[in-house]
């Protein structure tokens, strides 16, 4: 019997489960896809949103305010690269300053410490803006982060704390039972005392296993631009456009990684499972981006992607427990800035069924990765002294040894795909995409997960990257 | 008969062959020459690889060592995809000696050491 | 820290031919840098012939002309690392690199040359809509994990882009048993040399769609279809040409670009058109000791240029690292006109050198033209030019003597 079983591993479910582990409690989490992290909270903005905007009153409002203060001593904990920028919002026309008013009076009912600046501030702080622009709410306290690294940070952290993790396992039905529930999955059944639907897009479905409420959750898709780093300036801040109802909008920010992104749109789809970008969409997205900064250097795009967001009629998060049932149910933006409130509101709200003892042995720090390329050449070959394999340069684009790529294999919530080792150290997300490094990647997760290279895959059990090996007998199409 | 494109020289002239073997639409006389054969005998160079036990290789870079007849290609293919060589290898070394009886070498094109 | 006279980025056809000229014209410690396991660059998984054939009067595979150029180098006190990675390079001339024999280390040189090659453009830099899934990957790669991984990435093949590494891939996969169903240009012609569409597409029956593109991708976890399409003289799609193909690989030959962001970062200056670093006569960026030769300054299409641009970049860095540069004011700058693409070098130093080698392509295909030299305004030279085609570079060698100081301009023209 689990204490808690958490339906979903995305940055909610590694948050919450994260912060269960801290409690003598057995915990489950249920993930269906390859990865932790493997839908919307790795193709998103990655900006941990100040909280200025969302209306006073809402549980969004709240929780992103409050989560944004989390983020400092959590990236330090778990290392995560996490950088507070600070974001500008910008008008462009008059209806578009004359928002600028309440959203400031918004934002001093949320807490949150925003500035109105003129054209001539605007334009010191980031000159590449266009030069229309006629007023901005800085928000210094907005952040961006890498939302790869922390969903597994987050589970790794939570493994080491005795959290479970089953991956490639889909939740095929919930009974409830007097006392508890059997969560049934395509690969076996269990019994657990809570559940946490942290399923994301499919948090519906997992809901109407339960609940008389049905509900529905549409996807949202947006669409985005990443540019390579460049040495020349371009922007530092997040720059966003005045917010309408459709979401924040276009948005230009930098990356963790030094690079740039723009994006997204924002489109009502019909399939889950629609990840395809369009052209027509991001020439819309670029035509948007144009007016806000006029010189984008297409010529350093080297990816477009794009995410779904778990749209709910509500368009507010939907957070409720019922006899231990606890929904995280559409999960908008801010949902990634709030995440770290969000899971201390579900440990409220769980602690109604379960009793929480600390554990005496919790560990609340992960174990650094080894960021080569952020150490001194004495401290750099210190550790290549002890394993070669850290001089061995793997990938040429983002710098990255064969030490770091084997080390994050064999962590806790290791890397088992291609996508898994871009997500945790950067291979394949550099301007070659994968050309170089691709096969070297490959070569190092069939010798240290003792696969066979043609078992490999770029994410999911049919993203096969090798067919077959020449010279075999059926060799004619 | 057949329209083709002489490759001789960049120019890539579009070159005519009757039944009688009369050459049209050529530039030079190298080009004349080409078109004939094309069209007698065209022949073609194969390169590939062959499986190759060796502790830095997997597969070794091979090549006809003169032209082989263009409908035979696929028929040497099969030869070499049977054909299996042990390091040390030195380039022009052997693999397949007069493959299929065309009076043809396959031979290495690359050194391996070990 | 190590101390070398010349550092040199890259060990393939570029770098080797380049370490090995230097070293012929008098430079003493030269280093020279490899990322991958051999020495040999790009050549060792380019099995297919016609290397050579310039230089040597013979076809040779890729591996062979490598091996011609690596038994050189290794009889002269050459030095070279490889399975080693060059992580920065800084103003002062110092090089950063990594491995696992030697670690982390920095080497203070007297000049550098960036040999590094070129990069593959990829589906990012040409936006091409829909699912993300493996199967869609550059033909180069394909190249590499067909002839030296020995693995096939599929069996129902597309290619966007009628390039040469498009083409051989072409014939490769056919060879390996897979079905080629055809080639898509966007332009209205191909882009690869005629005895490639002969020998990779023809002879194979593989259709070539000219002015066709691929519109979308198509597959749930792997490309399963694609969308090509008819594009207009503006290469805009026109309705009711889609034609949906089920294939399970699409490679991609849509460019090569120099790989240069090792010095991008510190402000050398990129040419607008080749993508690789503007050079002078001596190959030098604006970047004093800084040098670049073969495809990291622009891309070639024969090898045996390659060879014979880094041959000439080795004797000018010679001359740089001994001082032996004239100190001179006599500059020309070089500027393309009509139907020209580029041209380099971009600028001159005329009292350091007898001749001058201009590398030039045209922007579209040209038959029965001239081609004129201006200096300063007046003809000084006009050459008939029975066909000139921009997947062939084209070279001329003008002496200084002919040479002044002011503005040096080509142009195409039909008298």
């Amino acid at each position: 019997m689990y204490d808690s079983i958490i339906v979903g591993a995305g940055v909610n479910g590694t948050f919450i489960a994260h912060d269960l582990s801290k409690y003598n409690l057995k915990i489950l989490v249920i993930e269906a896809e390859n990865d932790v992290g493997d839908v919307t909270s790795c193709a998103n903005s990655a900006i941990v949103h100040s909280g200025y905007d969302p209306n006073f009153g809402s549980l969004k409002a709240k929780l992103n305010v409050r989560g944004n203060q989390m983020y400092d001593q959590i990236c330090k904990d778990l290392d995560v690269e996490f950088e507070r920028i600070g974001s500008l919002t910008l008008a462009f026309s008059d209806e578009e300053a004359e928002a600028i008013g309440p959203l400031v009076a918004n934002a001093k009912k949320n807490g949150v410490e925003v500035s109105v600046l003129d054209p001539e501030e605007i334009l010191r702080l980031e000159p590449m803006v266009a030069k229309n622009v006629k007023k901005a709410i800085l928000a210094p306290s907005a952040g961006i982060i890498n939302p790869f690294e922390l969903c597994v940070a987050l589970m790794e952290n939570a493994m080491d704390n005795g959290v479970e993790l089953h991956l490639n396992e889909k939740v095929t039905g919930i009974n409830k039972t007097s006392g508890s529930f059997s969560v049934i999955t395509d690969k076996s059944s269990y019994q657990t005392k809570t559940v946490v639907n942290a399923a994301g897009l499919y948090a519906d479905e997992i809901n109407n296993f339960v609940s008389e409420r049905k509900t529905q959750i549409i996807p949202r898709k947006g669409e985005y631009y990443v540019l390579d780093h460049f040495s020349e300036p371009f922007v530092s801040h997040v720059l966003f456009t005045i917010p309408t109802d459709k979401g924040k909008g276009v948005l230009i920010t930098p990356t963790t990684s030094h690079n740039y992104m723009f994006g997204p749109s924002s489109d009502f789809i019909a399939d889950k499972n629609d990840l395809s970008t369009n052209k027509e969409v991001l020439d819309r997205v670029l035509a948007t981006a144009t007016k806000m900064v006029e010189n984008i250097p297409m010529n350093r795009v080297i990816r477009e992607f794009a995410g779904l967001r778990a749209y709910h009629e509500s368009n507010d998060f939907l957070i409720n427990e019922k006899d231990g049932f606890i929904n995280v149910l559409g999960m908008q933006s801010p949902g990634l800035a709030s995440a770290p409130a969000t899971a201390d509101f579900v440990i409220d709200l769980i602690s109604k069924t379960l009793t929480m003892t600390p554990k005496a042995a919790y560990n609340p720090k992960r174990r650094p990765l080894y960021r080569l390329n952020q150490k001194t050449p004495e401290e750099r070959n210190a550790i290549i002294a002890k394993d070669s394999r850290f001089g061995n340069m793997v990938c040429r684009c983002e710098k990255v040894s064969e030490g770091e790529v084997v080390d994050a294999i064999h962590r806790h919530c290791g890397a088992t795909s291609v996508k898994g080792i871009k997500k945790r150290l950067r291979p394949g997300s550099g301007k070659c995409q994968g050309g170089f490094c691709e096969p070297l990647i490959l070569g190092i997760l069939a010798r240290e997960l003792k696969k066979d290279i043609k078992d490999l895959r770029f994410d999911s059990s049919g993203a096969y990257i090798l067919l077959e090996k020449t010279k075999g007998r059926d060799r004619h199409a | 008969m057949p329209d083709l494109i002489c490759i001789v020289c960049p120019r890539g002239c579009r070159i005519q062959v009757d039944e009688n073997l009369n050459v049209t639409g050529n530039f030079c006389k190298r080009g004349e020459t080409y078109g004939r054969n094309e069209v007698t005998h065209p022949m073609r160079m194969i390169t590939s690889t062959v499986k190759i036990k060796s502790e830095i290789l997997v597969r070794l870079p091979v090549m006809t060592d003169r032209p082989i007849p263009k409908n035979q290609i696929f028929s040497v293919m099969e030869a070499i995809n049977q054909a299996e060589v042990q390091a040390p290898i030195k380039i022009r070394d052997v693999v397949i000696k007069n493959v299929l009886g065309l009076g043809v070498d396959i031979v290495a094109t690359r050194n391996v050491e070990k | 820290m190590l101390n070398y006279d010349l550092v040199i980025v890259g060990g393939g056809s570029a770098g080797i031919a380049c370490a090995i000229s230097a070293f012929d014209h008098g430079v003493s410690k030269i280093l020279v840098l490899e990322k991958d396991l051999y020495l040999g660059g790009i050549l060792l998984q380019c099995i297919h012939n016609g290397f050579g054939l310039t230089k040597y009067k013979e076809e040779l595979t890729g591996p062979e002309y490598a091996d011609r150029y690596i038994n050189e180098l290794k009889k002269r006190p050459i030095d070279f690392k490889v399975k080693t990675m060059v992580l920065k390079i800084t103003k002062n001339l110092q090089v950063q690199f990594s491995n696992a024999i030697d670690g982390f280390q920095t080497v203070q040189a007297r000049a550098i040359v960036m040999a590094t090659g070129c990069s593959e453009r990829t589906r990012g830099s040409i936006n091409l809509s829909g699912d993300r899934v493996p199967g869609v990957l550059t033909a180069g790669l394909a190249q590499r994990y067909l002839n030296i991984d020995g693995y096939m990435v599929g069996k129902r093949v597309f290619i966007l882009g009628s390039g040469d590494i498009g083409l051989i891939m072409a014939r490769r996969m056919t060879l390996e048993g897979a079905k080629v169903l055809g080639v898509a240009e966007i332009m209205p012609y191909s882009n690869g040399l005629t005895r490639n569409i002969v020998q990779c597409l023809h002879d194979y029956d593989i259709p070539l769609y000219l002015h066709h593109t691929v519109k979308r991708v198509i597959g749930k976890e792997h490309l399963e279809k694609i969308i090509v399409s008819e594009v207009d003289d503006n290469l805009q799609f026109i309705p009711g040409t889609d034609r949906e193909i089920e294939v399970d690989t699409l490679l991609l030959s849509v460019g090569l670009i120099p790989s240069i962001p090792l010095v991008e970062n510190i402000g050398v200056k990129v040419h607008p058109k080749t993508k690789g670093p503007i050079v002078d006569e001596s190959m030098m960026t604006n970047i004093p000791g800084i040098f670049a030769c073969g495809n990291a300054l622009h891309v070639h299409d024969l090898v045996d240029f390659v060879s014979l641009e880094a041959e000439k970049t080795g004797e000018k860095v010679a001359r740089f690292i001994k001082d032996e540069n004239a100190k001179s004011n006599r500059e020309m700058k070089v500027t393309p006109k009509t139907g020209i693409n580029y041209i380099l070098p971009c600028q001159v130093n005329l009292d350091n050198t007898e001749s001058i080698t201009f590398n030039f392509r045209v922007n579209q295909p040209f038959s029965s033209v001239y081609l004129r030299i201006l200096l300063n305004g007046k003809v000084i030279k006009k050459v008939k030019k029975a066909f000139m085609l921009p997947a062939e570079m084209e070279t001329i060698e003008l002496p200084s003597a002919l040479l002044e100081a002011g503005v040096l301009e080509m142009e195409v023209a039909n008298a």
